[in-house]
């Protein structure tokens, strides 16, 4: 059971580099208390979720990465292979030169439409690679332009190419006093066209991250990549092989797919369900025992109430409209995404 | 000899001249010969000549220079109207060469003064040709304004003519005023020469100084006031050239830091200006750097912003600096900032890895905010006292193409400019009533 990670923009691409190595590094790291047999299962099974096993070296990571602007992706791929345990397929990747200019409008109309083929081609070949496919995982932050506008593009050409797969959006929150000054813009433009095509959305907000790694791990100076690593230990545990609660004496599930889970996620849910359980024996990253908490809850309803307040009182002064205009992007598609989005916030006031 | 990487590329061609003359460009590899990516015009040759016998000549290709003889005589009409026309093909051509070796141009920087004749008035006139030859490439322009007390009597004529095309044609204007540049060279010098025990400055971390350069005495004033713009626009374009955790590419400096189309200039503000040889850097300097840059001695025009509006900021920061000090110090400096309603918390930043030369850290702060009003006002008032008299017209309307409507054009640009800023400033300090939201029938 594999995933196809899509790495989008200079945050995805910086967190899917981080995710990978949490993952490989779990792998090689000490098993804690569970048997050795066991660790071969769950070694076996996580490789194969996240990694392709060629004949000579490493492992290749199961991954495409997408970007506007060359930098960061040559960053990351030259990181991955520099570590020595695994690295990144040479030629999953696709880059332009000038970026998208934190402008949602120019990675969702210009460069999405220009470059679908090319990006799409690229997943069909690292679909293809798996043996059974058990979705996809795209890596975004909603601030900027690529991974925001750009990303939202390929997340529908995903849902159109693979209309029974499953899809989960892992979608960045910018810190509220801004790294982008139109990011409340990006950020309605992406959640809005993204409860269209994705399964599931799975939120991390650089605030609290922030705070995680100022109050829990006391760190001093706090840089994205501190950042992008617990993020991606969080991930990382998250998609852990684990036994269903069923039980069983295999890897087997697919960890997006429990996010399908009809309790997890946009639609209206029974309470009994809300809740699950999966365990694994086996130790997670150095930790012998974690236990991670993803949920479906209000928690979001703040923030998004927030953003969503923000942009509406910028776009009530029009300020920057002729930025998205320029590119396709028009005051009604704007409306369109605030009506949504406020759907969205009013379904889960009244819960 | 070193390494033509991307870095390099953006500003310059390496072309291949061992078998003399111009070979084609070398993509990758050892440097052979750095060539700039530029156009130099001028309608004199003193200056160019200059360059080309200068340290730098052979940075500069022949072919890409457009120079006369005469002059523009200070005269915005003759820049614009008369050179414009007559050089228009040739202008033309250079460009489209020039462009031909970018594998993918994004910006033009146009680097000019306004109370002249050609960097004004011909100036303004590339900028034209360029909106209408390479309409989706970036227009950005550093602009010196004359001072109140220039001595050229006609520079208000001619600013406020440029100003128009500015205001129409540009992505993003950077004003620059020599008065504050030489309030920094001095600042400088006063530091050298103070000779406090213990506090030797480090050379090639001047502000003012092209790094390699030992000089301690500056020659021409000029030099040292030009390389503090030299520096702006490296630090500017320091997330596009080197990598770093939150790239700044200058398109997305356009996108964030223009909320309406006419409202494009930017103030500036540079920090260090110099690095002391033997101080370590504790947190508490780092956090210096912050503040510097929000005080007016670090701004490379006289404004006051942290009175007036600010419509949105941007912080590039360089070397090693990380994301949690950058949350510190705007949390620390917002409260004294006054924000418009509709970006209360919007702050544009950026994080590059290289530092500048001599430096560990560095930032540039770029402002959009309403304190240029009283420099443009200043600017109109002199326009009018020279206007109301006819004073000098009729060297403008000699020229060929010139009309008294251009005059009024101009300056009704100019008013509505300050028109738009003042509407600004009279959100400021009122009462903050959200609009309404959207209600949904659930």
């Amino acid at each position: 059971m594999s995933i196809v990670t899509v790495q989008l923009g200079q945050c995805g691409n910086q967190i899917g580099h981080e995710v990978f190595n949490a993952i490989c590094s779990d792998v090689h790291g000490t098993h804690g208390l569970c048997s050795k047999k066991e660790n071969e299962s769950y070694c076996d099974a996580c490789k194969e979720r996240f990694f392709c096993e060629e004949e000579s070296e490493v492992p290749v990571a199961r991954a495409v990465l997408v970007d506007m602007e060359p930098k960061v992706i040559s960053q990351t791929l030259s990181m991955a292979a520099r570590s020595g345990y695994w690295k990144y397929d040479d030629r999953s990747h696709f880059c332009q030169k000038q970026g998208s200019g934190n402008n949602w409008a120019n990675g969702y109309s210009v460069h999405g439409p220009r470059h679908k083929e090319v990006i799409m081609n690229l997943v069909q070949k690292e679909a293809e690679k798996c043996d059974r496919l058990g979705g996809f995982f795209t890596i975004m932050s909603m601030a900027g332009g690529t991974g925001s506008g750009l990303g939202a593009y390929v997340t529908q050409c995903l849902r159109d190419a693979f209309p029974t797969s499953f899809i989960l959006n892992h979608v960045i929150w910018p810190y509220g006093t801004g790294e982008i000054i139109v990011q409340n813009y990006n950020s309605v433009l992406t959640l809005s066209h993204l409860y269209q095509s994705s399964d599931a959305l799975l939120v991390h907000e650089n605030d609290v991250i922030h705070k995680i790694c100022a109050q829990l791990m006391n760190i001093k100076q706090i840089s994205f990549r501190d950042v992008n690593q617990v993020i991606a230990h969080q991930l990382g545990s998250v998609f852990q092989p684990t036994y269903t609660a069923e039980g069983g004496l295999h890897y087997s599930r697919n960890p997006l797919g429990s996010f399908r889970d009809p309790s997890l996620y946009t639609s209206w849910l029974n309470p009994q369900d809300a809740f699950n359980v999966w365990k694994t024996p086996r130790a997670f990253n150095k930790y012998e025992k974690s236990a991670s908490l993803v949920s479906n809850s209000q928690f979001l309803l703040k923030p998004l109430d927030n953003v969503v307040g923000k942009a509406w009182n910028m776009f009530a002064s029009k300020a920057y409209i002729h930025q998205y205009t320029k590119f396709g992007i028009e005051e009604e598609d704007f409306l369109d995404s605030f009506t949504a989005l406020e759907q969205v916030i009013s379904s889960y006031t009244i819960l | 000899k070193g390494i033509y990487d991307e870095a390099l590329s953006s500003f310059f061609r390496n072309v291949d001249t061992r078998s003399g003359g111009d070979g084609p460009d070398i993509y990758k590899g050892k440097i052979c010969s750095l060539k700039a990516r530029a156009l130099l015009i001028d309608m004199e040759e003193g200056v160019v000549n200059e360059i080309l016998q200068g340290p730098l000549r052979d940075v500069f290709d022949s072919k890409q220079l457009i120079t006369d003889v005469s002059g523009s005589g200070n005269n915005w009409a003759v820049g614009h109207k008369l050179y414009g026309s007559q050089y228009r093909e040739n202008i033309v051509e250079k460009l489209r060469k020039a462009a031909e070796h970018c594998d993918c141009l994004q910006c033009f920087f146009i680097i000019h003064s306004m109370g002249g004749g050609t960097g004004s008035g011909l100036g303004t006139f590339v900028l034209n040709l360029l909106e209408d030859e390479f309409p989706e490439v970036y227009r950005f322009v550093t602009s010196v304004y004359p001072s109140g007390e220039d001595d050229v009597i006609t520079s208000p004529y001619n600013t406020v003519l440029a100003m128009k095309e500015l205001n129409e044609h540009a992505d993003c204007v950077l004003p620059i005023e020599n008065e504050s540049l030489f309030d920094i060279v001095n600042k400088i010098h006063q530091m050298i020469n103070s000779g406090k025990l213990g506090s030797t400055v480090k050379q090639n971390s001047l502000v003012t100084s092209s790094a390699g350069s030992a000089k301690t005495v500056q020659e021409k004033p000029f030099d040292a006031m030009n390389n503090i713009v030299a520096n702006l626009l490296l630090n500017l374009t320091s997330s596009a050239r080197f990598e770093g955790s939150l790239n700044m590419d200058l398109n997305e400096i356009s996108m964030n830091l223009v909320p309406f189309p006419r409202l494009h200039y930017l103030v500036s503000s540079l920090t260090p200006l110099y690095t002391l040889a033997d101080v370590n850097v504790p947190s508490r300097r780092l956090d210096q750097m912050f503040s510097d840059a929000f005080s007016r001695e670090h701004q490379l025009i006289q404004a006051d912003p942290k009175h007036s509006l600010y419509l949105a900021c941007a912080l590039l920061v360089r070397g090693n600096v990380q994301v949690s000090d950058l949350r510190r110090n705007i949390e620390r400096l917002k409260p004294s900032l006054h924000f418009v309603s509709w970006n209360q918390e919007g702050w544009k930043t950026g994080l590059c890895s290289v530092p500048p030369v001599g430096h560990s850290h560095s930032l540039l702060s770029l402002a959009n905010n309403t304190c240029v009003k009283p420099t443009f006002i200043e600017l109109k008032d002199r326009f009018m006292k020279l206007y109301k008299k006819k004073a000098h017209l009729h060297h403008y309307l000699h020229v060929d193409g010139m009309e008294q409507s251009c005059f009024s054009e101009a300056i009704s640009s100019l008013s509505d400019l300050i028109e738009e800023y003042n509407e600004l400033d009279a959100t400021k300090g009122g009462p903050r009533t959200d609009p309404s939201r959207l209600k949904i029938a659930v």
